[in-house]
């Protein structure tokens, strides 16, 4: 197992009071295999990730309780020093505005070279030459004039390649990209998609993809995790979870795309608003929203069934799971 | 490669920086210009809720946080009892100011004259608490004028925009230009008046392109608000638009800035009655106590410390009750 | 870029001769310029209006202002209440005074900045609170009595400096007036470059950074430090001008001849030359300090060079 998060519970410390962002995930991704993140925003997709990159904001943030296995090893036990040398160069992430992401006083080439520098020791000209090599692997053309560019310099869509191009630049076993076409024109996203499962499959990383776009996840992914106020509701490979989900969640997700086979019918909407992290709803916090509610899903915590029915594992948080895959 | 899309916040970018780049020789309240700037910038905010929910929602959030700061309570007690004193100095000083006795002249602390007294032998403390009344007057006068002035004519520029906000741009760089102080000596060393009205004026005609240019870049960014375009979508006329729909919103950092402005010009009365071009006895103010003070500093500094820790600290609590209400309104340090 | 250093050298044109006619209407509010040329004396009406009819001042004030100006473009500034041309005193008092700022800018870029970057890194910590009380300290303090008891303290008390400064003015005299004449604006520096730190601490390029795995310290020096250090630079740079015509508190308090000590003189004289030369130089050293803030800004961000 490339990367293993076991039971992962993530605060924030505010003002208002403390925030609940991830309440005990499990997950885990092998080397040449996709992890699809889905959910809301603020259900504790991006916080997650962020634990495992280690670059979470502490304070206000705190892991309270925990494992992130990375080939065997807990990062959470390291020191801040090793976890510097595993980030860039074994792990590394692509954001999604790459705009704001880019440093804009730097050119390119030097925020490229940079890794190079400081992980290889290698010097400012070889690391630019580097540079020129990874603006062409990720095809941006005519790298070598534009490599002493700024980011404003380039469109939404060259920016993203060279986001894309810096977590490559050491070939790291693991990428996590967060939203990476959420900012990108729609005939864009799809080119950018591409080239970044090409690069995955080239170099046999693990991707863990954090998305709300279930459009998405279809072409890429192996398998998915639904997360919902800072929980996994629902966990299973890709095509089972597009043919029958075993959570309500799920469900409102799949029902609220658009599709064109039910062009005129009114577009389903989970009613209700994302879960308030500083008041989680006890019991399931699905159930102010879920249509499937009784009074168990009030005081009960579900606990990631076993809803295997198939030979391939799947799980899900509903205490009605077998309701909503049947139903 | 072509590049499709053009980088949008770039002239606003340039004029932001031009902005604090310049407010150089406003001398006194640079800072709180600079820091305005980005609150400026952050109030234009991302969701524009509506007019009146953000307006409201703004200053209700900014008051619920300060009624919880203690710094805006500390600087808010002084500001309060700074403002009884000067409408009413007896209750607390029972003497004359004017009553001064000679032969006491230098003398340090003694019983019923805890501050002890002044180079012509008058009472430091009773002259300690009147000057505030001048001093007070001084400053929220000044500043009253300047955020009018200045307002008015750098809001109706940011909103008409054109010929005539940039004939004020380069009026205000003018302005700019000329250091304060040095203005202050050419202008009121022929004043011969011993009022109040001469120094108000000055600061009132020095100051105004301040608080012009930051109620200027205030309107401009509320004017890109969506809800405000959307109301100009909808008809509205030009009053209406500055009244329900900028003005509340683009008010905050002028207010913020006109606030700590208000210290410093306290300050500016006191340094211009130091180079002697600024109140004359027998006014009673802070600024003539410690320029008078100066010249026996060596002697008895008592003298000086008395008039200039009051003057401190009341410049401190305006400064601060700005710093206070910005922070409050400024949703990125949240 | 050249398009941007032409429009803001235009910009500056009328700015120049927008303030230099402000402060020569100004002069001509303060007094009678007649009256301080005979000296100390009472000019015969007479002389007064030969003089008059020799300066000019029969004519109306835009014609005066244009003569002025005419003659300051082929270096005639006047003359001075003692009869010596006002470049001379220019001569003596200009090297002084850059010598003051030149202190006050190193004390702004050097404490300034540095106590900027502390705090910004440390908000909410002790050091972070500290400074901050320290800056309204020196903010709430009028700057000449900040001079005043410095000079008590350091000059007459402890002895470790010498109250006044001697005509020459050497750097080693002026690092105390020069840290005087600062102290404001350091203080403005350390909050301003605490706010831009703080701010620019959660931009996501620099979480980009961190996700890259550069070590902390390249983290802050190339990431962090050059976007917050923008807006900076360009307040010191405008600074220039300001320091050098605030300067007149702090020429005051310790005695040094320079440009404020002139003007003040000036001033006090009525010598209409002296202080419509000296302000015109200022404005002119304040225009160019901004237009060298400009290229500055462009030079630091590629946004603005590239434009």
């Amino acid at each position: 197992m490339l990367l293993e998060v076991r039971d992962l519970h993530v605060e924030f410390h505010t003002r208002d009071g403390v925030a609940k962002a991830v309440n005990g995930v499990d997950y885990s991704v092998n080397a040449g295999e996709t992890l699809a993140v889905l959910g809301e925003s603020g259900s504790g997709k991006s916080v997650t990730a962020q634990a495992v990159m280690g670059i979470l904001d502490i304070p206000p943030g705190k892991i309270t309780q925990g494992e992130i296995l990375f080939q065997g090893q807990d990062l959470l036990k390291l020191k801040e020093e090793e976890r510097r040398k595993i980030r860039g160069a074994k792990m590394a992430m692509v954001f999604q505005d790459a705009l704001s992401s880019l440093n804009p006083v730097v050119s390119v080439g030097d925020q490229l070279g940079e890794m190079f520098q400081v992980h290889k020791g290698m010097s400012r000209k070889d690391s630019r030459a580097k540079a020129v090599e990874l603006m062409d692997r990720v095809r941006i053309p005519a790298a070598k004039e534009r490599v002493g560019q700024y980011p404003h310099q380039f469109s939404g869509g060259m920016r993203q390649r060279i986001m894309i191009a810096m977590a490559l630049a050491l070939e790291p076993e693991l990428i996590i990209a967060d939203e990476p076409t959420t900012a990108l024109d729609v005939t864009v996203q799809a080119q950018v998609m591409d080239l970044l499962a090409e690069l995955q499959r080239e170099l046999n990383m693990g991707l863990i993809l954090i998305t709300h776009d279930l459009g998405v996840v279809a072409d890429v992914a192996d398998k998915i995790a639904v997360m919902y106020a800072g929980r996994i509701v629902e966990r299973a490979p890709v095509h089972e979870i597009y043919k029958a989900p075993a959570h309500p969640y799920t469900k409102g997700l799949l029902e609220s795309i658009p599709r064109l086979d039910q062009k005129g019918q009114e577009l389903y909407a989970i009613k209700g608003l994302p879960p308030n992290l500083l008041a989680i709803p006890p019991g399931c916090a699905f159930n102010p929203r879920c249509p499937l509610a009784r009074d168990r899903c009030r005081t009960d915590v579900p606990p990631l069934y076993d809803v295997t029915e198939s030979p391939v594992k799947r799980a899900s948080a509903c205490h009605f799971w077998k309701e909503c895959l049947h139903g | 490669m072509p590049e499709p899309e053009p980088f949008e916040p770039l002239e606003s970018y340039g004029e932001e920086g031009r902005a604090i780049a310049s407010t150089g020789a406003g001398g006194a309240s640079d800072l709180a210009t600079a820091e305005a700037e980005t609150l400026e910038k952050n109030l234009g905010g991302p969701e524009g809720a509506g007019p009146d929910k953000k307006a409201r929602s703004l200053w209700s959030d900014a008051w619920h946080d300060l009624r919880r700061n203690p710094v805006f309570i500390i600087s808010g007690l002084v500001i309060l009892f700074l403002v009884i004193i000067s409408i009413w100095p007896q209750l607390i000083a029972s003497g004359d100011p004017l009553d001064c006795d000679l032969s006491k002249a230098q003398e340090g602390s003694q019983p019923g004259h805890p501050f002890g007294f002044n180079g012509q032998g008058c009472d430091v403390y009773t002259r300690t608490v009147y000057g505030a009344r001048t001093s007070v007057t001084v400053g929220v006068l000044a500043t009253v004028g300047v955020a009018i002035l200045g307002g008015i004519l750098g809001g109706l520029a940011g909103f008409f925009g054109g010929a005539w906000d940039g004939f004020l741009s380069r009026i205000t760089d003018v302005f700019f230009a000329i250091p304060v102080v040095l203005g202050g000596l050419v202008l009121l060393s022929v004043v011969t008046s011993s009022t109040v009205w001469p120094v108000i004026g000055f600061m009132v005609l020095l100051g105004w392109p301040q608080l012009s240019r930051i109620a200027r870049g205030s309107v401009i960014t509320a004017k890109q608000n969506d809800y405000v375009q959307a109301a100009r979508a909808l008809g509205a006329s030009n009053s209406r638009m500055l009244l329900r729909h900028i003005t509340p919103n683009a008010i905050a950092p002028v207010i913020v800035v006109a606030t700590i402005a208000l210290g410093t010009y306290i300050s500016l009365e006191a340094t211009l009655s130091y180079l002697g071009v600024g109140l004359k006895p027998p006014t009673v103010s802070w600024g003539i106590d410690i320029s008078s003070a100066s010249q026996y500093i060596r002697n008895a500094p008592h003298m000086l410390l008395w008039p200039a820790g009051a003057l401190a600290i009341t410049v401190l609590a305006f400064i601060m009750l700005g710093d206070a209400v910005r922070d409050a309104l400024d949703p990125k340090l949240r | 870029m050249g398009r941007y250093v032409i429009r803001r050298l235009l910009q500056m044109i009328p700015v120049f001769f927008g303030a230099t006619l402000l402060i020569f209407l100004m002069v001509n509010v303060m007094g009678d310029p007649i009256a301080g040329l005979c000296g100390d004396r009472q000019c015969d009406p007479a002389t007064a209006a030969q003089l008059e009819k020799e300066f000019g001042l029969d004519k109306p004030l835009w014609q005066q202002y244009l003569t002025y100006m005419g003659n300051v473009f082929t270096g005639d500034f006047g003359t001075a209440f003692n009869g010596q041309p006002v470049t001379e005193l220019m001569a003596s008092a200009f090297p002084v005074t850059i010598r003051l700022t030149i202190v006050a800018i190193f004390f702004e870029i050097l404490i300034g900045i540095s106590l900027g970057v502390v705090t910004g890194l440390k908000r909410g910590r002790p050091v972070d609170t500290t400074v901050l009380l320290l800056t309204l300290v020196v903010l709430s303090v009028p700057t000449f009595v900040t001079g005043l008891l410095i000079q008590l303290l350091l000059g007459v008390k402890w002895g470790w400096i010498k109250p006044a400064v001697s005509p020459e003015a050497p750097f080693s005299e002026l690092i105390v007036p020069g840290l005087v004449l600062a102290s404001v604006s350091l203080a403005y520096v350390t909050r301003l470059t605490r706010t831009s730190i703080a701010e620019n601490k959660r931009a996501d390029y620099v979480r980009t950074a961190v996700a890259k795995g550069l070590p902390r310290r390249r983290v802050i020096s190339r990431h962090l430090l050059r976007n917050s250090l923008i807006p900076v630079v360009t307040f010191i740079g405008a600074d220039i001008g300001a320091l050098m015509g605030g300067a007149i508190v702090t020429e005051r308090i310790f005695n040094i001849h320079g440009v404020g000590y002139q003007l003040y003189q000036g001033i006090v004289r009525q010598n209409t030359q002296t202080v419509v030369g000296f302000v015109t130089i200022l404005v002119l050293i304040f225009l160019l300090a901004n237009l060298l803030v400009d290229l500055l800004y462009a030079v630091l961000d590629p946004r603005i060079r590239y434009a």
